[in-house]
């Protein structure tokens, strides 16, 4: 059967196969989206747990390392009640659109690259701190320097981040609804297969999709070590 | 701040009297184990001030004390006679830079500066040049070698224009022709006017630049004197050991 | 540094205009993996799309949840497979109008070894008793689908109480259910439909059909324009139309897998 199934992944490859491309395609944009917008909020929220101490702090961290562990359905089932028109959001239509699954993936992602990028900066920090206060900056005017600082650091953290919302079927099954040609990716497609009894196809979608999380995580390998060495 | 240079050169001679420093009683515990002091003194002379003592004596932890990276537990720690603080800056003993290229370690401080950001690179070019690293602009701080590593941090502490400079054993670290060039740049900020505030365990150096000498033992200032009296007719017994070449502890 | 921070912006405004297009006629359809697994609604679907220009979006899941997505005002019309369920729908106010669409029936798989000996049975209570009898395993979907809720009743008229280490609860879909059952060996009850598509058979084989308590009735539902006034109710009663017209229960009599036909249209 694996080798039945490598052969329909690399049939599926070659041959471009529309539905697959267009499954890809979303699948990608989705994780990628819900990726960037978990960075944006995601890296100052680490790094300014990093920076500030507050009452509670030792709990806020305590929970985003929790929440790193948050399992996909709890995360859909959340959003999905948030977004069904009996919830809170419902005005905005979002269910079962990739808007939605966007949001769930950036539920599971954010606490990830919050809690990586907390770990990361506040190491930084041990070895900045003295020369920081020594030029007089205020703990928002490390932040954005730290940030750049550990460009490399949070490259990782993020191909970790986009690992999870790229494999997580779950929250996306929940909120997105598998929906052929809408809200269809590459994992919950492989769901659909899987139930279908169509073991080698299941597989095979698999198996492009492993690759595709493979090049991508290839090129930011790539990417992060020809700047790495370029910038020390 | 925007000539920051120009904002305090001295008129000709360089030897303006720069800030005074003055610790009054001044004591530092940490965690309950006593390390420092109290002690008292008056820096108001030109300087350069080395702080001398044995390893674990609190030279380190004298000079975090005055430039403000810890407060102090007991006592208070003035600049002529005011708490105003002057512009200062602070080399450590591990250059501390950040993961960019050499330029934009000093763009990076002048920005924290608040400097128009069309000045940065002008005077950041200017200060390479000064400490003779012009050619090393583009390459990341970190590949740098120790010596112009140090010179970098020089660099960086010369863009702030500061009325004190701190030095933390800056030279410990590096081969000959390195801690020449620091030594040489030490000066040269001496002769601006700056306040030189430097610890070194290195006795040849400290003859090489001090004007006057402040000796640490065991956490107590044993000794505040000019460095003819002390590298000659050194007081405390502690002093007279450490002139001596002998280990103490 | 600012630049990369431009590229970035720049590839998420793309990205975001690129995920909120969406087609202006649609209808999301909440329904069960039973037609989705078969392949009915690929069959289907275009011509309706053809007829119309309205795309419908199916959100395939197990009955009970089709029937809390379209509670909950999550979906702008229902086809699903419980009719007593759907009656209820109707008379709690979710639902105004409930129809016949098309039925196949439930048959009972297992493995080709039959230990139970149901191949004989004469009925299907008979069938579902021998199960019972010999403690073999039976792999129920235990998800409160339609299916499942279709085999509850089977146990109940057979007069067993399933129960024990033989009877396993699966807590899954159709498709899943059948990829368990290969795997242990066990009974199952399946709606024919996904029975046919199912392509991970293994040592499993239809061993009962025909009775005709294993009847498997869908309905469309048309949701309550009171309950849920933002749904699309013109489309949505287009598409229930169209279902029980002369075209759509034609489009559903054309529909085959290996040359079978796999749902039987029956509007009135």
């Amino acid at each position: 059967m694996e080798d039945n199934a490598f052969c329909v992944a690399l049939s599926l490859l070659v041959s471009l196969d529309a539905a697959l491309f267009q499954i890809v395609v979303l699948s990608l944009k989705v994780s990628l989206m819900a990726v960037l917008i978990a960075a944006v909020l995601g890296f100052p929220l680490g790094a300014a747990v990093a920076l500030w101490r507050f009452p509670g702090r030792g709990g806020v961290i305590v929970v985003l390392n929790a929440l790193m562990g948050l399992p996909p359905v709890v995360a859909g089932l959340v959003v999905y009640l948030l977004l069904s028109r009996a919830g809170p959001l419902g005005e905005l239509g979002f269910l079962f659109t990739p808007g939605a699954m966007v949001i769930a993936q950036v539920v599971l992602v954010l606490p990830i690259l919050a809690a990586l990028s907390r770990q990361k900066i506040e190491e930084m920090l041990g070895e900045y701190r003295e020369q920081f206060i020594s030029l007089g900056m205020s703990r928002a005017r490390m932040m954005p320097t730290l940030l750049w600082d550990a460009r490399f650091a949070l490259l990782t953290v993020l191909l970790a981040g986009f690992g999870r919302a790229s494999a997580e079927v779950g929250a996306v099954m929940m909120v997105g609804g598998n929906i052929d040609g809408v809200t269809r990716v590459m994992t919950t497609a492989i769901v659909l297969e899987t139930g279908k009894g169509n073991l080698p196809l299941a597989l095979g979608l698999g198996l492009v999709l492993l690759t595709l999380v493979m090049l991508i995580n290839a090129g930011a390998y790539l990417v992060g070590e020809v700047t790495k060495r370029r910038l020390g | 701040m925007t000539s920051l240079n120009a904002s305090y050169l001295p008129s000709s001679s360089g030897l303006l009297a720069p800030p005074a420093l003055c610790f009054d009683e001044v004591a530092f515990s940490h965690e309950g184990k006593h390390l420092l002091g109290p002690c008292s003194f008056t820096l108001d002379g030109i300087g350069p001030t080395m702080v001398m003592g044995p390893n674990g004596s609190g030279k380190s932890l004298l000079l975090r004390l005055a430039h403000g990276l810890l407060s102090p537990t007991r006592g208070k720690i003035c600049w002529s006679g005011q708490e105003l603080c002057p512009r200062q800056a602070m080399v450590f003993q591990q250059p501390v830079l950040l993961r960019r290229s050499a330029i934009a370690n000093l763009m990076h401080a002048l920005a924290v500066n608040h400097v128009p950001r069309r000045e940065r690179m002008k005077l950041a070019m200017e200060a390479l040049d000064r400490f003779g690293l012009a050619a090393c602009a583009k390459v990341p701080a970190r590949v740098l070698s120790g010596g112009q590593q140090q010179r970098l941090t020089l660099a960086r502490a010369w863009l702030l224009s500061p009325q004190v400079l701190f030095l933390d054993e800056p030279t410990s670290a590096l081969d000959p022709a390195a801690i020449k060039a620091v030594e040489a740049a030490v000066l040269e900020f001496h002769q601006q006017g700056t306040r030189i505030v430097m610890t070194t365990h290195d006795i040849h150096q400290a003859r090489r630049l001090a004007g006057d000498v402040l000796f640490l033992s065991g956490g107590t200032l044993c000794e505040h004197t000019s460095a003819d009296a002390f590298f000659n007719q050194p007081v405390s017994p502690k002093a007279q050991a450490f002139v001596a070449g002998e280990l103490i502890e | 540094m600012r630049k990369t921070f431009k590229l970035m912006l720049a590839v998420v405004a793309a990205m975001s205009l690129t995920l909120s297009a969406y087609a202006a006629d649609y209808i999301t359809l909440a329904s069960t993996t039973s037609t989705e697994n078969s392949g009915l609604f690929d069959a289907v679907l275009p011509k309706f799309t053809d007829a119309t220009g309205i795309e419908v979006r199916v959100v395939a899941v197990g009955t009970g949840q089709a029937f809390e997505i379209a509670r909950r005002g999550d979906a702008d019309s229902l086809l699903v497979h419980d009719t007593a369920g759907e009656q209820r729908f109707v008379e709690n106010g979710y639902a105004s109008e409930r129809a016949d669409v098309m039925y196949n029936d439930f048959v009972l798989i297992g493995p080709a070894s039959d230990p139970a000996n149901i191949r004989t049975a004469e009925n299907a209570a008979e069938a579902f008793s021998a199960i019972a009898k010999a403690e073999a395993p039976f792999a129920s979907r235990g998800d409160d689908s339609g299916t499942n809720r279709a085999e509850l009743r089977r146990w109940e008229s057979a007069g067993v109480e399933p129960d024990g280490d033989w009877y396993r609860e699966l807590g899954s879909g159709m498709g899943p259910t059948l990829n368990t059952a290969a795997a242990m060996d066990a009974y199952v009850m399946s709606d024919r439909a996904t029975w046919v598509a199912f392509g991970n058979r293994q040592n499993l084989t239809l061993l009962f059909e025909g009775d005709k308590v294993l009847f498997n009735q869908y309905g469309s539902l048309l949701l309550s324009e009171e309950k849920h006034p933002h749904l699309k109710h013109d489309l949505a009663k287009q598409w229930h139309n169209w279902l029980l017209s002369e075209e759509g229960q034609q489009a559903i009599a054309d529909f085959h897998v290996d040359g079978q036909q796999l749902f039987f249209p029956n509007a009135k």
